[in-house]
């Protein structure tokens, strides 16, 4: 017979920012039949993120990665746990700053490519020599300009 | 068997993860109002830097040879330190958080299943990878020795190049290894020996952990601190005399106290401090459900000018009813100043320290006299207070004493000129990326 050990006790999952989901639809004018449904949690950390706790959020400063649909301003969320592989947008340190680029596996060398023509790649002769913080897993671009409704989703205030 | 898991160099790690120019050079960390080194990289450590030293003394050589200093920074701190203790949670079966860089793992069982150095290597360089601390890992069949594993592992990573790389992680499983590495140590640096042990041990001729571990049982209850000191003997030979404790147990006092970032004479700058303590107080009491009965105040004038001892002051006072209220609390620490106040004095240190805590709303007695503080309205204006200073950050709103007029600075506030932005925690400070 197969022996079972008792390791542990599983804990949830505990989330920093839940945000009330309601789960039915919303009408105006009278009181809401939603108020007799449950509400379900949305946490935004766990349903953009594989890895919140080894996930690090950064604002992006510059115009080379546009083509990529990251924008000057834009804050992205870089995954530290996973492998980088050839076609991720990663974070790489580059004469000791972090600088975000497309990742560019070659034979004989790896190359951090821009997205915009204006910009040329960096080659890097020796992989090992590549110090890669994470990969860049999402964009979050604001389309609600700043100032016109006095909102302000990702930039700071 | 036990694990311990312990950050090199914490602090300097954190601040490299964000600032890659770091790499390499010597980085030192500065305690509050940039005072003392509290913590150094490999690299300051080489360099002769002490721990506590004074950074005024060392700052002109250390930065001529290149070195950095960063003022402590115990957001970024606080939040890499939850990434690493959360990640170690998913992979042990209990996890006992001994401090901001240090854990102790239960492993019970598991040797059955892993090779226990592979593990703990897989668990090292998943860390390293996930969060770009590097740790050093310990494992044995007891706390004591599972320190003093992480201990050699440790020594072993500042001892290596690159024909011999330290693995970073020490295993002690059978009995050679666990005398070899007992005579390696010495027996200050066991897990448990204070100052005065090791004087008394070195008197009596006990110079490393080895010779300790063979010290009699009835030598050990005199001279080390009776029961215990029994089982820290125990606990090198190899037998368990300490679990891990996963809950933490509720706090029994808790303590608010902060340096000024310069010397202070007005009882109302004092009184400044103090009201921000107080309402940092409330809200750690409200954080954890509890209320205090007690509250110590406390002000210290400074040790080394020419001010005669006593250098500290405090005044005791007990609560009418245990409270969470910041308004109460606020009232009652504001007395306590008044009471303990000497003017002509120049102070540098002001605290507030609760003790008696209890769960909050358990054997509140009915009051005699209306007690205002304990009306809901009162909660659910604690309730609303946090969730400001939640959404809009610590201090959005405060008590009137704490409040200073626009644009002017705390004069209670530290001194923190080489501070790197709370990268994780501060939409405002967010880290910030080329591309």
């Amino acid at each position: 017979m197969d022996q079972v050990i008792l390791l542990g006790k599983a804990y949830p999952l505990l989330s920093a920012h839940p945000l009330p989901m309601v789960s039915a639809l919303l009408s105006c004018g009278f009181p809401s039949p939603a108020g007799d449904y449950e509400l379900e949690l949305v946490d935004l950390n766990r349903l953009m993120l594989r890895h919140p706790d080894a996930s690090f959020l950064a604002r992006a400063h510059g115009q080379s990665m546009t083509g990529a649909g990251i924008h000057d301003g834009d804050v992205l969320a870089v995954d530290r746990s996973m492998q980088a592989q050839d076609g991720d947008i990663v974070v790489a340190c580059v004469e000791g700053e972090y600088t975000v680029k497309r990742l560019s596996q070659r034979v004989d060398s790896v190359a951090l490519v821009a997205e915009n023509p204006a910009y040329k790649p960096i080659v890097v002769r020796n992989a090992d020599d590549l110090r890669i913080f994470g990969v860049v897993v999402l964009v979050l671009h604001p389309l609600v300009t700043e100032g016109r409704r006095g909102l302000s989703y990702v930039r700071p205030q | 068997m036990f694990g311990l898991v312990d950050c090199n160099n914490f602090y300097a790690s954190c601040e490299r993860v964000f600032r890659p120019e770091l790499e390499g050079r010597p980085v030192v960390v500065l305690s509050n109002n940039d005072g003392c080194v509290v913590a150094r990289s490999q690299e300051a450590k080489a360099l002769g830097l002490k721990m506590g030293v004074p950074y005024f003394q060392v700052k002109e050589e250390y930065e001529r040879l290149g070195g950095v200093a960063c003022s402590s920074n115990y957001e970024l701190y606080g939040d890499m330190s939850r990434r690493v203790m959360w990640y170690l949670q998913q992979r042990a079966p209990a996890v006992e958080i001994y401090s901001i860089d240090e854990a102790f793992l239960d492993l019970h069982g598991m040797q059955r299943h892993f090779d226990l150095a592979g593990w703990a290597s897989d668990v090292r360089g998943a860390v390293r990878q996930r969060t770009g601390i590097p740790v050093c890992v310990g494992v044995a069949p007891t706390k004591t020795l599972a320190k003093l594993a992480n201990r050699l592992a440790k020594l072993a990573n500042q001892m290596a190049n690159s024909a011999n790389p330290g693995s970073g992680v020490v295993v002690l499983d059978d009995e050679e290894q666990r005398r070899e590495a007992l005579a390696q140590v010495a027996v200050e640096d066991v897990w448990g020996v204070g100052y005065r042990s090791a004087a008394k041990l070195h008197t009596a001729g006990i110079r490393t952990a080895a010779q300790l571990a063979g010290v009699g049982d009835a030598w050990a209850r005199k001279n080390l601190g009776g029961v215990v000191g029994a089982r820290m003997l125990h606990e090198l030979r190899g037998l368990p005399c300490s679990s891990v404790t996963v809950e933490d147990e509720a706090r029994k006092s808790l303590c608010c106290s902060r340096s000024f970032g310069q010397v202070l004479t007005r009882m109302e700058d004092v009184a400044g401090a103090v009201a921000t303590h107080a309402t940092r107080a409330g809200e750690k009491l409200r954080a954890q459900v509890m209320a205090a009965r007690l509250m110590t105040v406390f002000i210290e004038t400074s040790r080394y000018g020419n001010t005669p001892p006593p250098y500290s002051f405090s005044a005791q006072l007990t609560l009418p009813t245990a409270t969470d209220d910041t308004l109460v609390l606020a009232g009652w620490a504001r007395r306590g100043l008044e009471r303990l106040w000497r003017p002509g004095m120049r102070y540098v240190k002001a605290g507030i320290v609760l003790d008696g805590l209890e769960r909050a709303g358990a054997n509140q007695q009915a009051a005699l006299f209306a007690d205002v503080a304990c009306s809901p309205e009162r909660t659910k204006l604690m309730g609303a207070l946090d969730a400001l200073n939640k959404r809009y950050g610590g201090g959005a709103v405060r008590v009137g004493a704490a409040v200073k007029t626009a644009g002017q600075q705390e004069p209670w506030g530290m001194k923190r000129g080489a501070k790197s932005p709370a990268f994780t925690t501060k939409w405002g400070e967010l880290w910030q990326v080329r591309c």
